[in-house]
């Protein structure tokens, strides 16, 4: 069809461009990549390194390569085309209204505090350098660790774990230091979560040497206090306990528990991965807890990476103090300096002093809030977490179990086992059709207590718009399990691939964790 | 007044929301909260730099008091080198910075990039199993031996050293629970590794190639075999840009290969840039001990489609909770995405002249700086190759630190310090033949 000519007048109507209508025409990038060793095109290369004439060592008998790391051999443009093509078909946070990822904190990560971490400022330092030439950094760290002390209540912070789930480990180790030099390391040897807690609460005192005590759910879906009450004893060496819950429910009698704890000579430690709702609310501290940490990626916005690097803080009373990771950071009124010289510390944790580069977009997040912005985030999340709520409870076959007729803080696990029941269709399927809006949805961490878990957590980056956009898909999906499940089941229609034959995941004759693997048992490319 | 980070901050939009839910306040919402453990107060902190060119300037003033070197001979586990443009435009792409836990479907590139990761990294460690990252290389060691452990049944772990002592700090805190950790530092008192006894209670040999001072220990064939020989592991740390020239730990007979993947297209940053690997061969016995997760790849409904997920899920923490394999959360997968990047782009030449140009140049700073007066290279006489990291001694009337000190002066940072008379110096590919001479040459002035 030709274009028309500008001169051709046209009806009022064909000018009109038609509204946006009310779910989104979304569809993924969808290139059919190959495999990177697909393009293996031998003779090209990527980069050029610095070779030099001076004489190569020889290599001890049987410690030199004998033959050439099968790696693909790739021109430039390719190599940048293949990891574009594989970042379009990523849906990041900055693309999507990503609210689905329940218990994550799915925020915004603001743009400028990446370019402080590209400066080659902190990009460029070594760890090792004269304590002389990196003022700056340790300032930071120094100012970082302060402002989390404010905002938990606590006396000292660490700020070298990883993650939160290192964060975790950390606290626990900590913990096992602190009775061991009370005399009481042998006897103290089981360590008390709940279900509703992130499977680290479990596992990190498990790999540490501890029994684990799991406290289940009441009928509210409070940990149960009677449970409570029957484990605590002179075995327990400590509480790990996150509030509010996965569930978004807070528990009001947190401080019984915690003097149920410390009344048998136990310490306290707050999981704080759901700290974004009480921001300057309520703190570990003012609780009573011992230990507590923070997720700097979640609370604190630096980016999440694809799974990391996260970055963990770990902030404790003046008893535990003695035991953080070495070096602490310390300032004498004119110098930033480390302290390495701790002896009932429990070493080191990881290399050097942490995620530097998410620290300091940590600290400059904090600092472009201050209290008054701190306070915004923990309200407007609630806020946006409660408005969802009303809206989702609209929508046939979705429910909130547990708590009735109590507010939930800053996130929510709904169940469908009404939708189900009646349509078949499962938690995990209307997923994948939610992707099929431009959107990411997540059912919950196994087992699933709730039937049919969806778990949702708005946070403070999302406008009323988001919601309503968020809820209306869910409305939709749902409407679609009614009457036409079969669309629903076999979803993904607009992502990049369709549904898997995974099956062969579980099956080591056929599970393939790297190309060698794939050729070796399935025999080549396909 | 709304925020800028946050669209619903403005207190018309909040009434708003509000009147839509029935609720008369935001306090509403936390009537949860008892009143004893409620904060009466603002939190006490800085007046927020609510502009971004308040927080740039703020910033900018803390980093200008860093100085990164302009020549700088640290190494000792964080390493500067050269990384291609293309790794970080790659690693600076907003879907795969802002990306996190999405299902394999809307995330199939996330799921590829860091299945192709691994696969390189397959291929450099000819090894056919390799973990999603785990922290750092501290972290990876860590699990590695605990794998080992649960594999074998065994208590008694031995560490061949030189190992970092901030490493050892972490394995020891690490494996307490279920290990006995003996470590036999080989750079004390003329003791070799090849002089290793493995008892039958081993359950595994640990050692490091290159060591932590940089040797290549010409005893690690032989120390598989005496490992093996007793039913123990072998468990090689390794630095992976070394393997371009240096054969794979796995070829010699390891049975876990770990290490930190930093060396391979991450910036340094000030030590944060760290990303463990452990890699195995795909054995049931060892792949089930893997806490991390491993992706995998398979068809769809749709011929020649690829999709990713996870393999053997019910080994983990996610699944199990305290019955899983230690934990699993987020760690460092992008650093892994990067350094997916960085092998694609260097392939078996790239990789290959690196490790060359290392060594050559390893060689030759040792070389260089035992003929100057007052400094003697421990490791270079014995015909013993080292790869990158090298110790140097003072042997004049300066201690290792004053030596730094007066480097420093001259806009250089010297090794890391070891004791009173040595340190740990590091060349790779970013230096010159001239940068060497003239480290030299400075210390020709200064070590007295």
């Amino acid at each position: 069809m030709s274009a028309p000519s500008p001169h051709t007048p046209v009806s009022p109507a064909d000018a009109r461009i038609a509204p946006k209508p009310r779910l989104r025409r979304f569809h993924q990038a969808r290139w059919d990549e190959p495999l990177i060793f697909e393009l293996d095109s031998p003779g090209e290369r990527g980069v050029e390194v610095p070779i030099t004439d001076l004489p190569v060592p020889t290599l001890p008998a049987g410690l030199a390569r004998a033959a050439a790391p099968a790696l693909p051999e790739m021109s430039q443009p390719h190599v940048l085309r293949h990891y574009m093509r594989l970042s379009q078909e990523t849906l990041g946070v900055d693309l999507n209204v990503d609210i689905g990822q329940g218990t994550c904190t799915m925020k915004y990560s603001p743009k400028v505090n990446d370019s402080f971490v590209r400066d080659p400022r902190i990009a460029e330092l070594h760890p090792l350098q004269d304590e002389g030439t990196v003022q700056g950094v340790l300032e930071i760290l120094y100012r970082l660790e302060g402002l989390l002390k404010e905002i938990s209540g606590m006396d000292r912070v660490s700020l070298q774990p990883g993650s939160g789930s290192s964060a975790i480990y950390t606290n626990v180790s900590m913990i096992r230091a602190y009775h061991a030099a009370r005399g009481e390391g042998e006897q103290r040897d089981e360590i008390i979560t709940t279900q509703f807690s992130h499977p680290t609460n479990a596992a990190a005192p498990k790999t540490a040497g501890y029994k684990v005590i799991t406290l289940m759910p009441d009928a509210d879906g409070y940990p149960d206090i009677e449970a409570l009450r029957a484990a605590v004893g002179p075995r327990t060496a400590a509480l790990l306990i996150t509030n509010p819950e996965d569930t978004g429910i807070f528990n009001p009698r947190i401080e019984e528990f915690v003097r149920l704890v410390h009344g048998v000579g136990g310490l306290c430690c707050y999981d704080q991965a759901n700290a974004n709702g009480i921001l300057g609310i309520t703190r570990a501290r003012d609780a009573g807890f011992d230990l507590c940490h923070f997720n700097l990626h979640k609370t604190f916005s630096t980016p999440h990476m694809c799974g990391g690097p996260a970055a963990g803080a770990s902030a404790v009373t003046s008893a535990l103090a003695p035991f953080l990771p070495r070096p602490t950071i310390e300032f004498d009124g004119a110098r930033y300096r480390l302290d390495d010289d701790r002896p009932e510390s429990i070493g080191k944790i990881r290399p050097f002093y942490g995620v530097v580069p998410n620290l300091v977009r940590a600290y400059a997040w904090i600092m472009a809030l201050g209290a008054e912005g701190l306070r915004a985030v923990a309200e407007t999340s609630v806020l946006n977490n409660n408005y969802l709520i009303s809206k989702v409870l609209e929508i046939e076959g979705v429910s909130l179990p547990y708590a009735r007729g109590r507010r939930r803080v800053e996130q929510a696990r709904y169940s469908w086992e009404k939708l189900n029941a009646d349509t078949g269709v499962h938690s995990e399927q209307i997923g994948y059709r939610v992707s099929d809006f431009g959107t990411h949805y997540w059912t919950s961490h196994h087992p699933y207590l709730v039937p049919e878990p969806m778990t949702l957590e708005p946070t403070e980056s999302y406008s009323q718009a988001d919601l309503d956009e968020y809820a209306a898909i869910l409305a939709a999906v749902a409407r679609e399990a009614y009457e036409d499940p079969e669309v629903v089941r076999t979803a993904p229609h607009n992502g990049p691939i369709h549904q898997m034959r995974d099956a062969s995941l579980e099956d080591p004759g056929t599970w393939a964790v790297t190309w060698r693997a794939y050729r070796r048992k399935v025999g080549g490319a396909a | 007044m709304g925020h800028p980070y946050i669209p619903n901050s403005d207190p018309e939009i909040r009434a708003r929301m509000l009147a839509a839910i029935g609720a008369s306040s935001v306090e509403e919402f936390y009537a949860d909260i008892p009143d004893a453990i409620r904060l009466h107060r603002p939190l006490d902190l800085p007046a927020p730099l609510r502009s971004e060119a308040e927080l740039v300037r703020h910033m900018d003033r803390l980093l200008s008091r860093n100085k990164p070197a302009e020549l700088s001979f640290l190494g000792a586990g964080c390493y500067r080198h050269h990384v291609p443009a293309v790794v970080e435009e790659v690693g600076n792409r907003s879907e795969f910075l802002t990306a996190y836990a999405g299902e394999p479907y809307e995330d199939h590139g996330r799921f590829q990039a860091l299945w192709e990761y691994q696969s390189l990294m397959g291929e450099l460690l000819e090894l056919d199993v390799v973990n999603v990252p785990t922290y750092d290389g501290f972290q990876a060691a860590g699990t590695a031996l605990r794998m080992a452990g649960r594999a074998t049944r065994r208590r008694r772990l031995l560490i061949v050293g030189p190992v970092d002592p901030d490493k050892l700090s972490k394995l020891e805190d690490f494996v307490r629970p279920d290990h006995d950790v003996e470590v036999l530092d080989g750079s004390h008192d003329g003791w070799q590794a090849a002089d290793l006894v493995v008892g039958a209670d081993v359950a595994a040999v640990y050692i490091e190639a290159p060591n932590y001072h940089g040797v290549l220990d010409p005893a690690l064939p032989l120390l598989a075999e005496r490992a093996h020989a007793v039913g123990a592991l072998f468990v090689v740390g390794c630095n992976p840009i070394s393997l371009g020239v240096v054969a794979s730990p796995a070829s010699y007979g390891a049975d876990i290969v770990c290490g930190d993947i930093q060396p391979l297209g991450i910036r340094m940053s000030f030590g944060g840039g760290a990303a463990g690997f452990i890699a195995t061969r795909d054995e049931q016995r060892l792949v089930r001990e893997f806490p991390s997760r491993l992706f995998g790849v398979v068809p769809t409904v749709v011929e020649g489609e690829y999709g990713f997920g996870d393999v053997y899920y019910d080994r983990t923490s996610f699944a199990l909770r305290e019955q899983g394999k230690e934990w699993v959360g987020t760690a460092a997968a992008l650093n892994g995405i990067m350094a997916g990047v960085y092998l694609a782009l260097m392939g078996p030449r790239g990789m290959r002249e690196i490790g060359e140009t290392i060594l050559a140049l390893t060689a030759y700073a040792q070389e260089r700086l035992a003929a100057v007066p007052s400094v003697s290279v421990p490791n270079a006489g014995s015909g013993l190759v080292s790869f990158a990291d090298f110790v140097v001694r003072f042997t004049g009337s300066r201690t290792a630190s004053e030596v730094n000190a007066l480097l420093l002066e001259q806009g250089i940072q010297g090794g890391k310090v070891l004791s009173e008379t040595d340190a740990l110096f590091c060349v790779t590919e970013i230096h010159t033949r001239e940068d060497i001479d003239r480290l030299a040459a400075v210390l020709e002035e200064i070590a007295k």
